[in-house]
């Protein structure tokens, strides 16, 4: 296989486009902080996806049945629910939360001295789901006749909104991984175009004496993938960083998910060779551009 | 061996030359006159493939320049050094890697080309300006970089443009003893110029012709300038 061509090492090639200037600096900044939004849109695209998943497996496979409050009777409801949830398809496990349980549950709404006993509070039985969970409609149908005011409630109401929500984070995440990915690789055609034309006489005078357009393209091929390479990787290490750096915790609300974690670290860098291979492109193209209308 | 037939060019609807023909032979050494406009520096760009005419063919060392494509051109031009009238540099280089950089687009090692470098800077009086650059040099210094920079990979025809345009009486001599010498080797020589004096100088020396382009011809000048 042939090595790329801005791979071989010509120093003398790379030497007759102008190391400083203008466009070299357009290159190098311009690469460097496009690579810098692409770690957030990464790491947010990242958190997306978790809180995403987060939402969807929460609440799914659980259910809770509510039997109301009654003065007595009840131990033999709880008994004849258990019993049918036991009979039932698509159901787990079914456990009735005790008092201790219960309060633990209210007591983010109404501190922790809640006289339960004083209080008419339904009893709650926590299910889990297997498969695809049981007929709703047919467990309700046989509580209904067996222990008359018991509801199962497999949150559905409260699940759809957020599946449909976490689904459009993942979109966005993904949205804006795509729309970054573009700007840096219009910033880097820009940028190798610009050079290309604020080197004209360079290469005017390369064909001139006798340089071959493979030789002059290789030259600036060589010089801006590493200058995007460069910069890219200039500013993926300061978006990594900056990331490290973002305080954490649960207080900080929705950027509490933006962080990255064990391998997720690994994706940033993907971005520093993919900004070469931008370049790459980008400045092959451009060159075969301008020297169709060198002489 | 540089061969016109039939060319016609024009700029922007006027014909400057209507059917054009004319021969040098290989080894040969022209001088090319005639009034400024009269379209010296438009043949020399024909033969440098740097300008194509409308019509008409233009042969040079063997090869139809028409037929070539890009890689052939640039082939083509390593074998042609060209001294233009306003020569062009790459102004961020050395004076030494300007004159040196038709070696280094041919390939050839650095080691290689540097051997001939320092005597060629000596010759053309550049040795103290080597490493600077071409924006520092005047005009007379780059036209003798330029010329440097035309002969180093001893091309098999030189073609130059008013090459003594900017310089002194002792500079004009020595870049046409560097001209001469070129021609002894068998190189192909054509330079434009007003320089009568020159001509003279250069007549006393080597075999020699004058061309004179005059309404749109090539003309044979008599000796007797
Ligand atoms: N690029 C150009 N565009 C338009 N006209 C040109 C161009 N180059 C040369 N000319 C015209 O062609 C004529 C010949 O020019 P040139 O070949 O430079 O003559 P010389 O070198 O003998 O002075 C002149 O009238 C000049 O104005
Ligand atoms: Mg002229």
């Amino acid at each position: 296989m042939r090595r790329p061509s801005f791979l071989s090492t010509d120093p003398t090639a790379a030497r007759v486009v102008p190391a400083t200037g203008f466009t070299a600096a357009l290159t190098i900044v311009s690469s460097a902080a496009t690579a810098f939004l692409a770690v957030f849109a990464i790491a947010l695209s990242l958190a997306a996806g978790d809180l995403a998943t987060r939402w969807e497996t929460e609440l799914a496979g659980t259910a809770t049945v509510r039997l109301p409050a009654a003065d007595e009777g009840q131990d033999v409801q709880v008994a004849t629910i258990l019993e049918a949830l036991k009979q039932t398809p698509g159901i787990g496990t079914a456990h009735r939360l005790d008092d201790g349980e219960q309060a633990a549950l209210l007591a983010p709404w109404f501190g922790t001295d809640l006289p339960l006993d004083s209080l008419r509070l339904p009893i709650l039985i926590e299910v889990t789901e297997i498969g695809d969970g049981p007929d709703v409609e047919g467990l309700n149908l046989r509580l209904e006749a067996e222990a008359p005011g018991a509801v199962y409630d497999n949150h559905g109401r409260w699940r759809a909104p957020l599946a449909e929500a976490a689904g459009w984070l993942r979109k966005l995440g993904t949205v804006s991984l795509i729309l970054i990915a573009g700007v840096m690789a219009v910033t880097i055609a820009l940028a190798a175009s610009a050079a290309l034309a604020a080197n004209g006489q360079v290469i005017d005078v390369l064909r001139l004496v006798g340089a071959r357009d493979a030789w002059i393209t290789r030259a600036f091929v060589q010089r801006f993938t590493l200058r995007a390479a460069a910069g890219a990787g200039a500013g993926t290490l300061i978006g990594m960083i900056a990331l490290l750096l973002m305080p954490g915790g649960a207080e900080t609300g929705i950027l509490a998910g933006l962080g990255l974690s064990g391998v997720e670290w690994l994706w940033p860098l993907v971005i520093p060779p993919a900004a070469a291979l931008l370049a790459y492109a980008a400045t092959r193209a451009a060159a075969a551009r301008r020297l169709g209308s060198a002489p | 061996m540089i061969e016109l037939d039939d060319v016609v060019v024009g700029y922007g609807g006027r014909t400057l030359f209507d059917g054009m023909s004319m021969s040098l032979p290989q080894g040969s050494f022209h001088f090319l006159t005639g009034p400024s406009g009269a379209g010296k520096t438009t043949l020399l760009r024909m033969v440098s493939m740097e300008l194509r005419p409308s019509s008409g063919r233009v042969r040079v060392l063997d090869e139809d320049v028409g037929r070539l494509d890009r890689d052939g051109i640039a082939r083509m031009r390593r074998r042609i050094g060209v001294v233009h009238q306003d020569s062009r540099f790459i102004d961020h280089m050395t004076v030494a890697e300007n004159v040196r950089l038709p070696a280094t687009v041919a390939g050839q090692s650095e080691a290689t080309a540097d051997a001939h470098l320092a005597e060629l800077l000596g010759w053309v009086g550049l040795g103290d300006q080597a490493a600077q650059h071409p924006p520092e040099l005047s005009g007379g210094e780059r036209q003798r970089a330029a010329l440097a920079r035309a002969v180093i990979l001893s091309p098999d025809v030189v073609l130059a443009d008013e090459p003594t345009g900017n310089v002194d009486w002792d500079m004009s001599l020595r870049i046409l003893d560097l001209l001469i010498q070129l021609n002894r080797l068998g190189k192909t020589i054509l330079c434009a110029t007003h320089d009568l004096n020159l001509i003279r100088q250069a007549k006393s020396r080597v075999t020699s012709r004058v061309l004179r382009l005059k309404g749109g011809r090539v003309e044979q000048a008599g000796i007797d300038l």
